[in-house]
């Protein structure tokens, strides 16, 4: 009995070894190389061809890029200071038309002592979007989403401040009509009186109204007129307001695709595939040129207000056909469930149907969003001056005649952080917004 | 956004007050501003500077208008146009003027229902290559292949060029100028052919101008001015004498440098009395104070001045007078008597 008991003692361990490190070929960097690149001979040629095509790709971008010459007043002068640094063959970026014209670039001609005014506009914007953005943040801060457009207005244009307030007492006063006078005389008179009563208070006594304000108290800034306006600030205006005012439009368009109302259903099906079916350019062109042979002559109907009525439009007729998709993919039972609890037909679409519809048409939206914002370039061709449309501006000036890498990188960097930011934005929400696998 | 609603409440306004008659000379004074269209960016002839402040040739002739009609010349909106939305930019009355490297042809002054009001810049198309081709003249550009601008009359005129002479080209077709050049320079193509201002410009912005030269045969007439529209023919007149007044200042020595001393007082020679206002009631004929073309020409200085400052031989595009010289000197340029 001992014997058996003696001869597993002396292998019995009394005391634990060290821990000792995972064979190198099973851990950490290594592991992840061999494992993903190197595996097999085809994956290590892969990988080899890689390495060379980064390798070229680098060694010949950034030494360009981060070398490159800041400070010169043209592009000979560039040339000069490249000589004297690198030689004649040395090929570096000339950033320095960057740090002569990026305040063009981002502002237009916007008159440099107002500067401050576009980008308050911005902030106040980013602020205002917030709440919108982030349901985490309190309500009442919709307040300042409400007020945002108007004070963005009037920081942008400048001009009186009773203007933009002015209007806003229009929309007060449709809310108002609908609210007071919605028991009394029924729910469509009183949206019909929400629409006829502020449309007459503005063709009316806004105008007059404001100017009288303005000359009792005439608080104010400086006006800047649409034409002074390019660059990034135009993009942005015009890219936000898109965005801004074609999402309900959207909403509208695909829930009157859906309609069973013979008229509704037409009209949304017509506009949809009117807008969608003809090139952007072309609705460009439509607002630039041809509404000037319409209008009366001396007319000044500014032509950016134009573009980003026709940019909305656009982009409202692809937001519905996204909406519509959305709407598609949720089972008819979530319909008939909204109507067995005896939701009216707005409720059921605002509390059952449009929250899931929306959350599933989120990255076709962010997606068309992108695209509307990329396509702002578009107004070069009818003479606005965006980013696209000053590089030739700068390009054409005796200075800078002959750069185009510096000019065009720039822009690109700088479309590609809102768009970056609109992605990483979008991914945030369906995470949020996941409910099935919590 | 709601900007929307206020512009268009706006625009209502606009309309109602908007019905402009064809007097624009009266409709530019109550305005106060000169809206004057001109190229999204057309090197040496406009582009905005670092602060935005617009320059160039082109321009020139708008600051000259603004200053005899206003006294200012900086009271003036540039209106950038493209080639696509200059003229009904014009038609429409959205700007007063169009001083735009525009080409007078017979159609535009004709069937569009334009008035050119004179020539500011006589130019022509020419052809560039590297030194290396080892080309001399033009005729010897038989089967190359040549970078051109799409949907213009340089296509045109190409085309002609070559058919008459016999010999085979290979177009490159390219939309924009920086487009051109680059094209060019990677050898996409022999031969680049545009307005010989165009030409020279580009070759300035190269990095060895000397490699490529400009061959001596311009196949073409690009008469170049500001226009105006038709039926308002008093506007017409102050556009085009401003201008003129340019002109003839260079032609009677009048330069900023002693337009002060020579307006202050009648002085020896009658044609710059009238001009300069000290004598006659020229002005008034036009509507305007007798000292506009003094004005005119204190905005920038004479047209060789003006010439010399944008495009001339000392700035980096180094383009000659040539045609462009007055007519004294063997060139083109000639104003009518202020009589």
């Amino acid at each position: 009995m001992s014997d058996t008991h003696a001869q597993t003692v002396a292998y019995v361990r009394e005391s634990m070894t060290e821990q000792r490190e995972p064979p190198l070929s099973e851990t950490g960097v290594y592991k992840w190389i061999h494992g993903n690149m190197l595996s097999t001979p085809l994956n290590v040629f892969l990988t080899l061809v890689s390495l060379w095509v980064i390798w070229t790709v680098l060694s010949h971008v950034l030494p360009w890029a981060v070398f490159g010459i800041w400070d010169a007043a043209s592009l000979t002068e560039c040339r000069a200071i490249r000589d004297e640094l690198y030689g004649a063959d040395g090929s570096v970026a000339c950033w320095a038309v960057i740090s002569e014209r990026w305040q063009q670039l981002l502002f237009g001609f916007y008159p440099p002592e107002g500067y401050w005014r576009p980008v308050l506009a911005f902030v106040l914007f980013l602020a205002a979007i917030a709440p919108i953005l982030f349901s985490s943040l309190p309500r009442k801060l919709l307040w300042l989403t409400l007020a945002a457009p108007f004070v963005m207005f009037w920081l942008i244009w400048g001009g009186t401040i009773w203007g933009p307030i002015c209007i806003a007492l229009g929309f007060v006063l449709g809310w108002a009509a609908i609210h007071y006078s919605g028991p009394r005389i029924g729910t469509l008179a009183a949206v019909i009186l929400a629409i006829v009563l502020p449309l007459i208070y503005w063709l009316v006594i806004a105008g007059p109204l404001a100017q009288a304000l303005s000359t009792v108290l005439p608080i104010g800034l400086n006006p800047v007129a649409s034409r002074e306006m390019g660059g990034f600030m135009l993009a942005l205006i015009i890219g936000i307001s898109g965005i801004v005012l074609s999402l309900p439009l959207g909403i509208v368009l695909a829930l009157g695709r859906q309609s069973d109302l013979f008229l509704i259903n037409k009209v949304s099906v017509i506009f949809i595939e009117v807008i969608r079916g003809v090139p952007l350019i072309v609705w460009l062109f439509t607002a630039s040129l041809l509404l000037n042979y319409f209008l009366p002559p001396g007319t000044n109907f500014d032509l950016m207000l134009r573009v980003i009525i026709m940019v909305t439009l656009f982009s409202s007729a692809y937001i519905a056909e996204v909406v519509r998709g959305g709407l598609a993919a949720l089972a008819k039972g979530q319909y008939e469930a909204a109507d067995a609890l005896g939701l009216d037909y707005w409720k059921s679409m605002r509390l059952v149907v449009l929250p899931q519809a929306l959350k599933i048409s989120i990255p076709g939206i962010v997606n068309t969003f992108i695209g509307l914002f990329k396509d702002t370039t578009l107004v070069v061709f009818i003479g606005l001056l965006d980013p696209i449309g000053l590089s030739n501006t700068i390009r054409a000036s005796t200075d800078w005649n002959g750069i185009y890498w510096e000019l065009f990188v720039f822009i690109g960097l700088c479309f590609f952080i809102f768009c970056f930011s609109m992605g990483r934005y979008s991914l945030f929400l369906e995470k949020t917004l996941r409910r099935e696998h919590r | 956004m709601k900007n929307t609603v206020l512009l268009g409440a706006l625009t209502v306004a606009g309309l109602a007050a908007g019905a402009a008659g064809a007097a624009t000379l009266d409709d530019v004074k109550a305005r106060g501003t000169l809206n004057c269209g001109v190229s999204t960016g057309l090197t040496g002839f406009s582009a905005p500077d670092a602060n935005g402040v617009w320059q160039g040739f082109d321009v020139a002739v708008c600051r000259a208008v603004a200053a005899a009609v206003l006294g200012d010349p900086m009271a003036v909106n540039f209106v950038p146009t493209t080639g696509q939305t200059r003229f009904t930019a014009l038609a429409s009355g959205e700007i007063d003027i169009l001083a735009r490297n525009t080409t007078w042809t017979f159609s535009r002054d004709v069937d569009l229902k334009f008035e050119f009001t004179g020539v500011n810049y006589y130019d022509g198309q020419g052809f560039m290559v590297p030194k290396a081709l080892g080309v001399s003249s033009a005729k010897e550009l038989d089967g190359a292949t040549v970078c051109i601008q799409t949907g213009t009359t340089t296509e045109l005129n190409l085309a002609d060029f070559f058919r008459v002479n016999n010999i085979s080209y290979e177009p490159v077709p390219i939309e924009t100028n920086a487009e051109a050049q680059q094209q060019y320079l990677a050898s996409a193509c022999d031969v680049y052919t545009t307005d010989a201002s165009g030409l020279a410009a580009t070759r300035a912005s190269f990095e060895a101008p000397s490699d490529h030269i400009i061959l001596p045969e311009i196949i073409s007439k690009e008469p170049l001015g500001p226009l105006v529209r038709h039926g308002d023919s008093e506007w017409g007149d102050v556009v085009r004498w401003s201008f003129n007044a340019l002109v003839a200042a260079e032609e009677y020595g009048v330069t900023s440098a002693n337009i002060e001393e020579l307006a202050s007082s009648p002085g020896d020679n009658p044609e710059i009395n009238r001009l300069l206002g000290t004598e006659g009631e020229l002005g008034a004929m036009l509507g305007l104070d007798a000292d506009f073309a003094k004005k005119a020409i204190m905005a920038n200085g004479n047209y060789g001045e003006i010439f010399e400052k944008t495009i001339g031989e000392k700035t980096p595009i180094g383009l000659s007078r040539g045609l462009n010289a007055q007519w004294t000197e063997g060139g083109l340029m000639y104003s009518p008597p202020f009589r």
